[in-house]
C-alpha cells in the first residue's frame, strides 16, 4: 500500500467512492492553501483601508478597524482620548488631560475634578469599532481620483468599442472573403503578436510625439485598439458562420458592410463578448504606456494615477489602500460574473 | 450580461447606421470585390503606424546619438550605442562594462526568469493535476487561483507591498512565531525573492487553466486502459499523462520566458522603482529610465537595447509557433 501515499499517486489516483485517502487530503490542503494565500493578502488590505490613520501603522495591528475614543469632558476645550483604568481593582474608563513622561493625568468624565496621576503603563486605550470611510470620501473630493476615475472609465470604454468595431472589420475581410493577398495580410497580422509593447515603446512614444498625441487620452487608446488577439479570436468563429447566408443576402441586395453589420456581426456575438472583457480588463489595467504617455495629472488614469499617489504619500496608507480597493472593485465584479466566459476565452485562444 | 451586449449591441447599431451610407457609396465606385481590403484598412493603418513603424523607428534610432527627438537633428553613430551596451571586461560582472546597468538589469532578468519560470510551472502544474482529479467544488478553486490574473499590476504591487511592511500581516505571524520584524522590501535578497512570489501569485492562474484544457484533452479510455493494466500511478503519470501533456508543457514553457523577460509593471510598483539600489531593476526598466525617466533621454540608446530585446523575444517566440504546431499535429 505504501505506493498509493508516494508523490506520483496523489496526481494520478482518481477518488474512490466513500473512501478518503491520504492524496484526496494533501490536494484538499493544496487548493484551500492556495485559496487562502490568493485571499488573505486582498483581504488585508481590504480591512486595513477601513482602518484611522492613527490606526493603520499600529503594531502588531488589529484584525477588525478600530479607533480610539474621544470624548467631550466639561471644563477642557479640546475632546480627550479615553483609557481603561483599574482603581481598587475596579475598571474604570477615565479621559486623559495630558502626559507627562511616563505619568498621564486622568479625570472622570461624568464628575471632572483634579486630575489624578497614573502610570501610563496600567491604562491602556478604549477603542470601539470604528469604519474611517474618510479614507474612501477624502480622495474622492480632495484629491484627483474622480479624474483618475473618469479618465479611466473613458479610456476603456471607448478603446474597446474601437476594438470590437476594427478588428471584426478586419476578421470579417477575412474570413468571408478570397481576395489577393489575403493569406499574406493574415500572417502579417499574426505576426504582430511576436512585437510587445515593451520592444516598441520607445519609438511609439516618438510616433505619438509625432501625431500630436503626447499627454492626450486618445494616444494611450489609438495604440491598443488594432489587436491581433482580436483579429485571431473573431476571424475563426466568423469561420463558422455558413457562407449560404451571405451569398442569400447578396441574391437580395444588401451591401457588402450591410452584410457585415446586419447578419455576421450579430452572428458572431458571443465571440465580441469575449473580446470585449479582454479588452476591458486590457485597458482597465493598463500601466506602462499610459505611464509614458500621460504627463500631467488631470490626464492621468487610475494606476497610473494610484502609482503616482504611492509615490507621493508613502505613509499614507490608509488613502492609497482604499484608492487600490476601489479600482479593484470593477475587475472583481467582471470577475464574478464573466469569469466563465474568460476561462473559455483563454483556453479556446491561450492568450490573455 | 445579456444587458452589456444588449447596450453594446445598441452602441454599435448607432456608430454602424452613422457609417453605411458613405461606406455603400465607395462601395458602389471601387466595387464589392475591393471591399475586404477597406474593411481590412482601419486595421492595417493602425498596425502599421504603431507597430511596424516603430520597429523602423527603433532600429534607426538604435544607431543615432545625442537627446534630441526629431530623427534629422539626430547624429549618426554607427555602432556606438551597441558597442557601449556590450562592452564588458567580464559579462559576469555589470561593474566592469561600460553601461554597467544595463548588465545589472540583465543579470537580474536572467535570475528572475530562471527562478520565476522554474516556480511558476510547478506551482501550476500541481494545482492543474489536482484540479484535473475527480474533486468537489473544482470550478470555485479554478476561480479563485485565476482571480489574480485579472487584477492590475498596480494594484497588486500595492496590495503585496502592504501586506509586506514593517507594520504588515507578514510581520504580524512572524511575530507570532517569535520572529524578529524585517522589512522584506529593503533586503536585497528578501526583495527579489518576493518579486518572484508576487509574480507567481499573480500569473499561475492562467497557465494552471492553459495546462488544466491540456490535461483534459487527454483521452480518457487511456486511463482506464492503465487501471485493467493494473499501471502504478507513478507510471500512469510518466507514461501517460506527462508525454500527452508534453508539448503544452513547452508552450507555457517558451510563453513564460517571452513573459518573464519583459517584467515591469508589478516589480517596478513592489520595488519603488527596481529597488533597494538596483536590486530589481529589469531590462524593461532600464528601457523606460533611459528613454523617459532620465535628465537625459538617452532614446538612441534605450532603442539599442529594445531591439537586442526584441531579438531575444523574437526567437523564443519563433521556438514557441514551432513548437506549437507540433503540439497541434
Amino acid at each position: 500500500m505504501s505506493g498509493n501515499v508516494s508523490a506520483i499517486g496523489f496526481f494520478t489516483r482518481t477518488r474512490r467512492a466513500g473512501r478518503i485517502d491520504i492524496t484526496d487530503i494533501l490536494s484538499w490542503l493544496w487548493l484551500i492553501g492556495g485559496t487562502l494565500a490568493v485571499l488573505v493578502p486582498v483581504l488585508w488590505a481590504g480591512m486595513s483601508s477601513l482602518k484611522p490613520e492613527a490606526e493603520i501603522t499600529r503594531f502588531p495591528p488589529t484584525l477588525l478597524p478600530r479607533a480610539a475614543v474621544q470624548v467631550q469632558v466639561q471644563g477642557f476645550d479640546k475632546p480627550l482620548s479615553l483609557w481603561n483604568m483599574t482603581v481598587d481593582g475596579e475598571t474604570r474608563e477615565m479621559a486623559m488631560v495630558r502626559r507627562i513622561g511616563l505619568k498621564a493625568q486622568m479625570v472622570d468624565p461624568d464628575k471632572p475634578g483634579k486630575p489624578v496621576s497614573v502610570d501610563t503603563k496600567s491604562i491602556s486605550p478604549v477603542q470601539r469599532l470604528t469604519v474611517a470611510t474618510e479614507n474612501y470620501t477624502d480622495p474622492l473630493t480632495r484629491f484627483s481620483f474622480l479624474t483618475f476615475l473618469k479618465n479611466s472609465v473613458f479610456v476603456t470604454f471607448v478603446a474597446t468599442l474601437l476594438t470590437l468595431i476594427v478588428n471584426a472589420l478586419a476578421a470579417f475581410a477575412l474570413s468571408k472573403y478570397r481576395f489577393r493577398g489575403d493569406k499574406a495580410i493574415f500572417v502579417l497580422i499574426i505576426s504582430t503578436l511576436m512585437i510587445p509593447l515593451t520592444v516598441v515603446m520607445v519609438p511609439a512614444y516618438l510616433v505619438i510625439v509625432g501625431v500630436g498625441l503626447v499627454d492626450n487620452l486618445w494616444g494611450v487608446i489609438i495604440p491598443t485598439v488594432a489587436s491581433p488577439t482580436g483579429v485571431f479570436l473573431l476571424r475563426q468563429y466568423m469561420l463558422t458562420i455558413p457562407d449560404e447566408l451571405i451569398e442569400a443576402a447578396r441574391v437580395d441586395a444588401a451591401s457588402e458592410f450591410r452584410i457585415f453589420w446586419r447578419i455576421v456581426l450579430p452572428l458572431t456575438a458571443p465571440a465580441l463578448a469575449v473580446l470585449a472583457i479582454f479588452s476591458v480588463l486590457w485597458r482597465w489595467n493598463d500601466f506602462l504606456w499610459p505611464l509614458i504617455v500621460l504627463s500631467s495629472r488631470e490626464n492621468f488614469t487610475l494606476q497610473v494615477g494610484l502609482n503616482a499617489f504611492q509615490g507621493e504619500f508613502s505613509v499614507q496608507w490608509h488613502y492609497i489602500l482604499a484608492m487600490t480597493f476601489l479600482s479593484l472593485i470593477p475587475v472583481t465584479l467582471v470577475f464574478l460574473f464573466l469569469q466563465r466566459y474568460i476561462t473559455t476565452g483563454i483556453a479556446g485562444t491561450g492568450m490573455k | 450580461m445579456a444587458r452589456a451586449t444588449g447596450l453594446a449591441d445598441r452602441a454599435l447599431d448607432l456608430v454602424m447606421a452613422l457609417f453605411e451610407a458613405p461606406i455603400n457609396a465607395v462601395e458602389r465606385l471601387i466595387g464589392k470585390g475591393r471591399m475586404p481590403y477597406l474593411f481590412l484598412a482601419p486595421n492595417l493603418v493602425l498596425f502599421g503606424i504603431f507597430t511596424f513603424l516603430p520597429i523602423a523607428i527603433a532600429i534607426g534610432y538604435a544607431f543615432t546619438g545625442g537627446t534630441e527627438l526629431l530623427i534629422s537633428h539626430r547624429p549618426f553613430v554607427g555602432l556606438e550605442n551597441f558597442r557601449k551596451l556590450l562592452t564588458c571586461d567580464s559579462y559576469l560582472v555589470p561593474g566592469s562594462c561600460e553601461e554597467s546597468l544595463f548588465w545589472t538589469a540583465i543579470w537580474n532578468t536572467l535570475w528572475f526568469v530562471g527562478f520565476n519560470v522554474a516556480a511558476t510551472l510547478l506551482v501550476a502544474l500541481v494545482t492543474a493535476l489536482i484540479l484535473n482529479r475527480a474533486i468537489a467544488a473544482r470550478g470555485f478553486f479554478r476561480a479563485m487561483f485565476f482571480y489574480p490574473v485579472l487584477l492590475s499590476p498596480v494594484v497588486i504591487g500595492l496590495i503585496w507591498k502592504w501586506f509586506l511592511d514593517r507594520n504588515g500581516l507578514l510581520n504580524v505571524f512572524l511575530q507570532m512565531l517569535g520572529v524578529p520584524p524585517e522589512i522584506f522590501l529593503l533586503d536585497v535578497g528578501w526583495s527579489r525573492f518576493f518579486v518572484v512570489v508576487v509574480s507567481v501569485w499573480f500569473h499561475m492562474g492562467f497557465y494552471t487553466l492553459i495546462l488544466l484544457a491540456g490535461l483534459q484533452a487527454i483521452p480518457k479510455d487511456l486511463y482506464e486502459a492503465a487501471a485493467i493494466d493494473a499501471a502504478t500511478p507513478s507510471r500512469t503519470l510518466f507514461r501517460i499523462t506527462l508525454p500527452l501533456l508534453g508539448p503544452n508543457l513547452l508552450v507555457v514553457l517558451i510563453l513564460l520566458m517571452i513573459r518573464s523577460v519583459q517584467i515591469f509593471d508589478e516589480a517596478w510598483v513592489l520595488t519603488n522603482g527596481g529597488g533597494p539600489g538596483t536590486a530589481n531593476t529589469f531590462l524593461v526598466q532600464y528601457i523606460y529610465q533611459m528613454a523617459f525617466a532620465g535628465d537625459l533621454r538617452l532614446f538612441g540608446l534605450a532603442s539599442a537595447a529594445s531591439v537586442l530585446m526584441g531579438l531575444v523575444l523574437l526567437v523564443l517566440t519563433l521556438v514557441q509557433l514551432r513548437l506549437g504546431k507540433k503540439a497541434e499535429s
